[in-house]
This record gives C-alpha cells, sequence and structure tokens, in this order.
C-alpha cells in the first residue's frame, strides 16, 4: 500500500478538488471520467431493463408485467444501452483520454468544446430518463413510422427530443477527434506511426459527424410529424413509411460501426501490448477501418429486405453488405497473425482481447446469414437478429470497452485492479454471454419474433437457458463494476507502464499530470516497436522526474 | 432426438427445404472458419506464450500475399452466398401466374382474409396444398409483418400501398403465423394459423358457409352502390375512361407520364383521384376516403381485374 508514492506527487486527479473543479473542468482525462460516470449508470439502467425483459420470457405466459410495460422495457433498454452506452462508451471515455495522451498532445484541439459535449450529453439523457420516469416509450428503439409519429400513446417526443440532443455530442466529439488527430500529433508521430487505436477513432469521428445529422433530422420529422399531423411517413397524411426506415437505418447501420469499430482500436492495442508485437499488416488494418467507415453508408438496404423496397434493390445491398464483412475479417486474421511468434501473456485486458476475437467473430459470420437475402427472410425480426446484433455489441463492443478499461486503469487512477480477480470476471462474462445469446440464434430459426410478450410454449425452454446464461452474464459485470471501484483505495501502486507497453501514453507517469507530458515527446517509430526500448523509441519524451 | 423442444423449424413449402439447404451450407462454411481461427488462436496463445520476462519477439511486419489470400477466399465464398441468396430471394416474390389469389387485411391486432370465392376468415387461413398462393396485402393502421416460418416467408404489410407474398404448400396441417413487425402493445398477440388442407377438403370447406357472393360480385355491387358506373361505363363517358380492360395496361396521364393500371394504382385512384388523372380527363372524381374500406378496395380491385375478361362488361349483368 503506497498511497503517499501517488499523493506526493502532482497529477490531474489531485490538481484541486471540489466538485466545481470536476463540473468546469477542460482537461480531457477529467471530462473521460465525467463520462465513465454517466455511461456507467446509463449501462446499469439498460442492464435493470435487461433483466426485467429476461425475467418476463422465463415463462410463455405474460405473467410478470402487461405487455404494455414489457413493449416499454424493451424500447427503452435499446435506446439506453444503444445512444447512451454502446455509442459514447469507448470514444467518448477512452477516446477522451488517450487520443491526446497516444498522440502526444497536450489536450483535443477544443477543450471547452469536449466539454459542452459532455453538457449536451446529460441534457439529452436527462430528457430521455425524464420520457422513462413519466411513463416510458413504447416504439422499440427503431421509432418505425407511422407507429411512432401517430399510434403509439406514450412520451415518444421526449424520447426522440433527448436522443436529437445527445447525437450534437456524438458531433462535437467526432469533430474535436479529427482536428485533433490532424493538428496536433507530437513531432515525428507521422500518419503511420499512429496506434491503431487512433485510426479507429478517426474512422469512427467521421461516422459521428456524416451520420448522426441524418438521425437528428429523421427524429425530428417524426415529432413534426406526431406534434403537427405534417405528412411525412403516415400513408393516412400521405406520407411514406418506408421513407423513414431509409433515413433511420442510414445512421443506424453507420451506428453499429461506431459501437464496434472503437472496440476494435482496442483490441488492436491489447494484442499488441501481450504479445510484444507489432499488428501485423498494420497498414491494411488501419485501412480496413476506413473502409468500414465509408462502405458501412451503403448498406443500410439490408434492414429492409421484407420491408417492400425493390427485390433489385435488396440485390444490392445484399452484395455491399457482404462486401464490408471483408475489411472486418481481414482485421480478425490479422490479429491472428499477430500472435504468431509473439511473447503472450494471459493478463485480464488479452482474455478480453481474445474474448472479442471468439464473440466478435460469431457475431460477424452470422452477419453473413442476415446479408443472405433467401436467409434473412426467414430470420429477419426474429431472435435470429436479437443474437446477432448482442454477439456484435455486446460480446463486442462491450468486451473491447472492458478490456480497454481494465487495461488503462492502472494510467488512469494509478492504481492497479486485482488481477485474478478480473481474470475470473473475464471468463464469466465470455461464459454467461455465450449462455445467453447462443440459444437465441437457435429460437430465431425455429420462428420466434422479437419483441414478443406472450410466446408459444414450444419456444420456452430456450428461453429459460438464455435467462439462466443472463444471471451469470450479470454476475460478470457486477463483478468489475466492485473490485475496480475497490482498487481506487487499495490497489497496488501501478507505476508508469505496468505493460511494458510501447504506446506514447504509457511513458508518462500514472495518473498523468494536467498537462499530459513534461516536455514535448519525440517519436521516431510506429506505435508497436515492442523488439526496442521506450527509449529508443522516444528520445526526449522521458520525462524528467519519478 | 426428441429433446421436448424442437431446434428445426417444420418444412412445409416449397420455399422450406431451399432456404433450408442455403442455410446448413452457411452453417457450414461460417462453422469452419470459427473454428480454424479459433483452433489456431488456442495454439498460438499456448505455444507462443511468453515463457520469460525480457522476452523479445522478431518484429513482422506483414505479408501481402497472405492479405491478398485471405481477403480473396472470403470475398468468393460471400459471393456464392449472395448469388444464391438473391436467386432463392426472387423467386420467393415472383409468384407464379396461376396461383390462387387472397387478399389480407393487417390491422391492431388482427388478421382478416378474403378469398376470391367471398369466403372471409379472422386470424385464419385456409389454403389447399401443392397449389401455388398468392397473398395481396395491406394494413389499415400501422405496419405489420405476415411471418411463416414453416413456409420460410415473411413480408412486411405496410398501410397504404399493398405488398404481396406467395407459397406453395407441400404438406397439410397447421402452421403459426405470427406478426413479426412491432405493431403496437398487442403485437405477440397478433397471431394466427394457416390451416393447409387437401385439394378436395379445401374445395368443401370453401363451399361450406360462404355467402355465394364473390369477391368480384361484391366489388360489381359496390361499383353500382357507389355510382362509379356513372362514369365509368363500357365504353368510357365524357367524365371517365372505362374501366374494361384496364388492369395491367399502361395508362396515359395528363402530365404526360405513364403509369401502369396496377392494385396500387387503382387504390390511389380511390382514394386520391386527383393524384393522377387520365389524359383527356377533367379532374372532377370526387374521394373516396374514409367511405370504403380497404376490404371494399379489395373488391372492387378484383371487380376490375374482373372487366379484363372478355364476357364481363359493368352493368350487363
Amino acid at each position: 500500500m503506497n498511497i503517499p508514492d501517488i499523493e506526493r506527487r502532482e497529477h490531474y486527479l489531485n490538481i484541486n478538488y471540489g466538485i466545481r473543479s470536476w463540473l468546469f473542468t477542460t482537461d480531457h482525462k477529467r471530462i473521460a471520467w465525467l463520462y465513465l460516470l454517466s455511461v456507467t449508470l446509463f449501462f446499469f439502467i439498460g442492464g435493470i431493463f435487461a433483466t426485467l425483459i429476461r425475467l418476463e420470457l422465463l415463462t410463455p405466459q405474460g405473467d410478470l408485467v402487461q405487455s404494455e410495460t414489457y413493449n416499454k422495457l424493451f424500447t427503452m433498454h435499446g435506446v439506453t444501452m444503444i445512444f447512451f452506452f454502446l455509442i459514447p462508451s469507448i470514444p467518448a471515455v477512452l477516446g477522451n483520454f488517450l487520443v491526446p495522451m497516444m498522440i502526444g498532445a497536450r489536450d483535443l484541439a477544443f477543450p471547452r468544446l469536449n466539454l459542452a459535449s459532455w453538457y449536451i450529453f446529460i441534457l439529452g439523457g436527462a430528457f430521455t430518463l425524464m420520457a422513462a420516469a413519466a411513463g416510458g416509450v413504447d416504439t422499440g428503439w427503431t421509432f418505425y413510422t407511422p407507429y411512432s409519429s401517430i399510434y403509439s400513446n406514450t412520451h415518444v417526443v421526449l424520447t426522440v427530443v433527448g436522443i436529437f440532443i445527445t447525437g450534437f455530442s456524438s458531433i462535437l466529439t467526432g469533430l474535436n477527434f479529427i482536428v485533433t488527430i490532424h493538428k496536433m500529433r507530437a513531432p515525428g508521430m507521422t500518419w503511420f506511426r499512429l496506434p491503431l487505436f487512433i485510426w479507429a477513432h478517426y474512422a469512427t469521428s467521421i461516422i459521428f459527424i456524416l451520420g448522426t445529422p441524418v438521425i437528428a433530422i429523421t427524429l425530428l420529422l417524426v415529432g413534426l410529424e406526431r406534434i403537427f399531423r405534417l405528412g411525412i411517413f403516415d400513408p393516412a397524411l400521405g406520407g411514406d413509411p418506408v421513407l423513414f426506415q431509409h433515413l433511420f437505418w442510414f445512421y443506424s447501420h453507420p451506428a453499429v460501426y461506431i459501437m464496434v469499430l472503437p472496440a476494435m482500436g482496442v483490441v488492436s492495442e491489447l494484442i499488441a501490448c501481450f504479445s510484444r508485437k507489432r499488428i501485423f499488416g498494420y497498414s491494411i488494418v488501419a485501412f480496413a477501418s476506413l473502409g468500414i467507415a465509408v462502405i458501412g453508408f451503403l448498406v443500410w438496404g439490408h434492414h429492409m429486405f421484407v420491408s417492400g423496397q425493390s427485390v433489385h434493390a435488396g440485390m444490392v445491398f445484399s452484395f455491399l453488405s457482404m462486401v464490408v464483412a471483408i475489411p472486418s475479417a481481414i482485421k480478425v486474421f490479422n490479429w491472428t497473425a499477430t500472435l504468431y511468434k509473439g511473447s503472450i501473456s494471459y493478463d485480464a485486458p488479452m482474455l478480453y482481447a481474445l474474448g472479442f476475437i471468439g464473440l466478435f467473430t460469431i457475431g460477424g459470420l452470422t452477419g453473413l446469414f442476415l446479408a443472405t437475402l433467401g436467409i434473412d427472410v426467414h430470420v429477419h425480426d426474429t431472435y435470429f437478429v436479437i443474437a446477432h446484433f448482442h454477439y456484435i455489441m455486446v460480446g463486442g463492443s462491450v468486451m473491447g470497452y472492458l478490456g480497454g478499461i481494465h487495461f488503462w486503469w492502472p494510467k488512469m487512477t494509478g492504481r492497479r485492479y486485482p488481477e485474478s480477480w478480473a481474470r475470473l470476471a473475464a471468463l464469466i462474462i465470455f461464459i454467461g454471454f455465450h449462455l445467453t445469446f447462443f440459444p437465441q440464434f437457435i429460437l430465431g430459426y425455429i420462428g420466434m419474433p422479437r419483441r414478443y410478450h406472450v410466446y408459444p410454449p414450444e419456444f420456452q425452454v430456450l428461453n429459460v437457458m438464455s435467462t439462466a446464461g443472463a444471471s451469470i452474464l450479470a454476475v460478470g459485470y457486477l463483478l468489475p463494476l466492485t473490485y475496480l471501484i475497490w482498487s481506487l483505495r487499495y490497489g497496488a501502486v501501478a507505476g508508469r507502464n505496468p505493460w511494458g507497453a510501447r504506446g506514447l501514453e504509457w511513458q508518462t507517469p500514472s495518473p498523468p499530470p494536467t498537462e499530459n507530458f513534461e516536455r514535448t515527446p519525440i517519436v521516431t517509430e510506429g506505435a508497436y516497436a515492442y523488439e526496442k526500448d521506450p527509449e529508443e523509441i522516444y528520445p526526449l519524451g522521458k520525462p524528467a522526474h519519478v | 432426438m426428441n429433446l421436448g423442444f424442437p431446434l428445426f423449424p417444420e418444412q412445409a413449402s416449397t420455399m422450406a427445404a431451399r432456404v433450408d439447404v442455403l442455410f446448413y451450407f452457411l452453417v457450414a462454411v461460417t462453422a469452419f472458419f470459427a473454428a480454424v481461427i479459433f483452433f489456431v488462436i488456442v495454439v498460438f496463445a499456448v505455444k507462443y506464450r511468453r515463457r520469460s520476462d525480457d522476452e523479445r519477439p522478431r518484429p513482422i511486419e506483414g505479408n501481402f500475399w497472405l492479405e491478398i489470400l485471405w481477403s480473396a477466399i472470403p470475398l468468393g465464398l460471400t459471393m456464392v452466398m449472395f448469388v444464391w441468396g438473391a436467386i432463392i430471394y426472387f423467386d420467393m416474390f415472383n409468384p407464379p401466374n396461376d396461383a390462387l389469389e387472397i387478399s389480407i387485411v393487417g390491422r391492431q391486432w388482427m388478421w382478416k382474409a378474403q378469398h376470391a370465392e367471398g369466403q372471409r376468415e379472422i386470424n385464419e387461413l385456409h389454403v389447399p396444398v401443392g397449389q401455388a398462393v398468392k397473398l395481396t396485402m395491406t394494413s389499415e393502421d400501422v405496419i405489420h409483418d405476415v411471418f411463416l416460418p414453416a413456409f420460410r416467408i415473411k413480408q412486411d404489410v405496410l398501410p397504404g400501398r399493398y405488398t404481396t407474398l406467395w407459397f406453395q404448400a407441400t404438406k397439410a396441417g397447421v402452421y403459426p403465423l405470427y406478426c413479426a413487425e412491432y405493431c403496437g402493445t398487442q403485437h405477440s398477440g397478433m397471431l394466427g394459423r394457416v390451416v393447409v388442407l387437401e385439394p378436395a377438403e379445401f374445395e368443401k370447406w370453401l363451399s361450406g358457409g360462404a355467402t355465394g357472393m364473390s369477391m368480384v360480385d361484391l366489388g360489381e355491387s359496390l361499383f353500382q352502390r357507389f355510382g362509379c358506373i356513372t362514369c365509368h361505363r363500357a365504353g368510357g363517358t365524357s367524365q371517365g375512361p372505362s374501366l374494361v380492360g384496364l388492369f395491367g395496361k399502361s395508362v396515359q396521364l395528363q402530365d404526360g407520364k405513364t403509369v401502369t393500371a396496377n392494385e396500387d394504382y387503382i387504390r390511389e385512384s380511390i382514394l386520391e383521384p386527383q393524384a393522377k388523372v387520365v389524359a383527356g380527363y377533367q379532374p372532377i372524381m370526387p374521394t373516396f376516403k374514409g367511405l370504403v374500406s380497404e376490404e371494399a378496395i379489395l373488391q372492387l380491385i378484383a371487380y376490375i381485374k374482373s372487366l379484363n375478361a372478355p364476357e364481363r362488361k359493368p352493368a350487363q349483368r
């Protein structure tokens, strides 16, 4: 127990105290903490909704809650998890903390805008939580019209206003990252020396900026039709309900890549560090991120194969969806090849990274079923889809997020988490995840539609398995919450670079000083020069003290 | 093997086996790749585990030909999936010409079916085995979806327009029909069943309890009752064009465009007559919005379709 060591030195956490020093901070590292607390809160709120859904589905009858309540539960589970946890999680927490540190900058390009983004996020979240408290919303997170714009009697407007506002937080964060990555790289930090985490965040930021305005406009139109009966989507008013789906998925499909690209960035860092190798095919992996971001904008119609869109459009979207799978496959192959002749250790972050590959691979491969027109028709809007996107978004993104949180926890807090508990948690989450979601693939293929409060009895056994798995998964998620909080006070002092990593963020003390680096670092090597000593890579980057 | 619950849905249409074969193909390909990746990861993770803390592995930049190889092989395989899936999809949405036509109207939270012979059903659909059946569907309110897992097909049912779905049942039995597009509070209660009967049984069912009025007859009486006949006489009048032989033909509009006279066009012309006015006529037809139900419109369409047959002329029966 070595508290004085951390406390003696001035760093970003102890430079000042009090609530004002946090709420008015422009330090990207402190803003990352504001986001960390907020998204953790939203994750557990979304988790409570999920728990109630799984409990209800234990029996075929609707015996725990009423249909209306059930519909609100899955809607608010989706809205909270997607817009207020998955989308901001890695970019706004880890990205905020690490983008400047990894490129050797003092802060993001626009620190006050960064703080404003958090307030916008909280304001949007407040609206959405208000909608939940006022009685909730029952449209599904997809807000399909004309149900959402005309028929639903729940708090649609309040909810979409919340999402509309929150969208600006994403746009501004994306803008901040792009400018920072272009303009604030340290001397010698060329584009192809950037960590893949940065490439992934660059690609994500492009989607933030180009995609988010579209969902904002779309939800605004839903609000206008709902309040003023402007005929945009409801055919009874002269609108087109399928138009909504085109607009919605034009954002919401790329949004899947917002959720998974940053996780891929995290995984690249972890695989490199814990096998002490540079990422195999670095530039291919970097360009794969950009490829996913660009092609990802052209595949939205694969959500609409049975919507009544033309079969020829379906064909084009099916083709492009197959194409977008390739860069993801390339990444998985390159990560695997990175392990070859590496020096692999099994620290908890690495277990999360390997877990990510395991779950993401299954999620990605089952995506091929959905991109295949003839199969999608049968499994569309069934539990097969639910299982698929949870493998990507929970299996992939949340594993990546937790891996990243564990990996950079020593940097963020100056302390180590308890390693064996963390390994246990990674294992429990991996197993609990499969037990929860694998049965849902089968449920979907045998025909159980999604969003069913009451279901035919032949689906019960698989639903019971899924709920049982979910209880294991819940334990897996509560464990890190507990031991990470514990470690804030009791964790061993981490030191500057506990993993022997080569990234720039590890060359400064933990926790870092407010200005990140005491002297502007100079970079002479790519991000993963594990064959060299850090001193060789960053000749002047070595801070004076410690 | 009986686990007490199904692991696979029943195969009861000509499409079901085709979809399942493609599904097995994808399961085989993806399981193979997943197994290879997991196996390689486990082997590497064990073989190259860190043995001493001062290990410094030799860096490997990458390998161009490997990248090409593991891009090209998956791309090739996904193209097989794409083409195979697209062929099935086209067949799924291209009904044979001799299909038995049934119209479906969905609403919160029930399914209404109407056979050409006039037989109506709610949340049930009787069809013959071995014959293609084409459903022409619309919704009175929000988007619904007809999902027939035993037939491996589904299609959204939209308000304001028609979508179609077809299948050919291969064995008699009772199969579930689910609404697969979330439609509000009782979405999970919007269930139906498809009763597939042997052809003789089906004929018996059709004649039992029928009103004696076919959809065409019902449409004709509506045509008289709403006064359509006044302007749309055989041969036409100065107020309105003749509808004889209209269905499926191309129509010249006032604004110079042409439109095919299909179900959607006829529906729109009844509800929004000013939207697409036929060249040479004044926009004088009143709207029938709110006066005719979705079922009545389908009957009118059935009647107008029947005018293509040479023996049928308006107001001559």
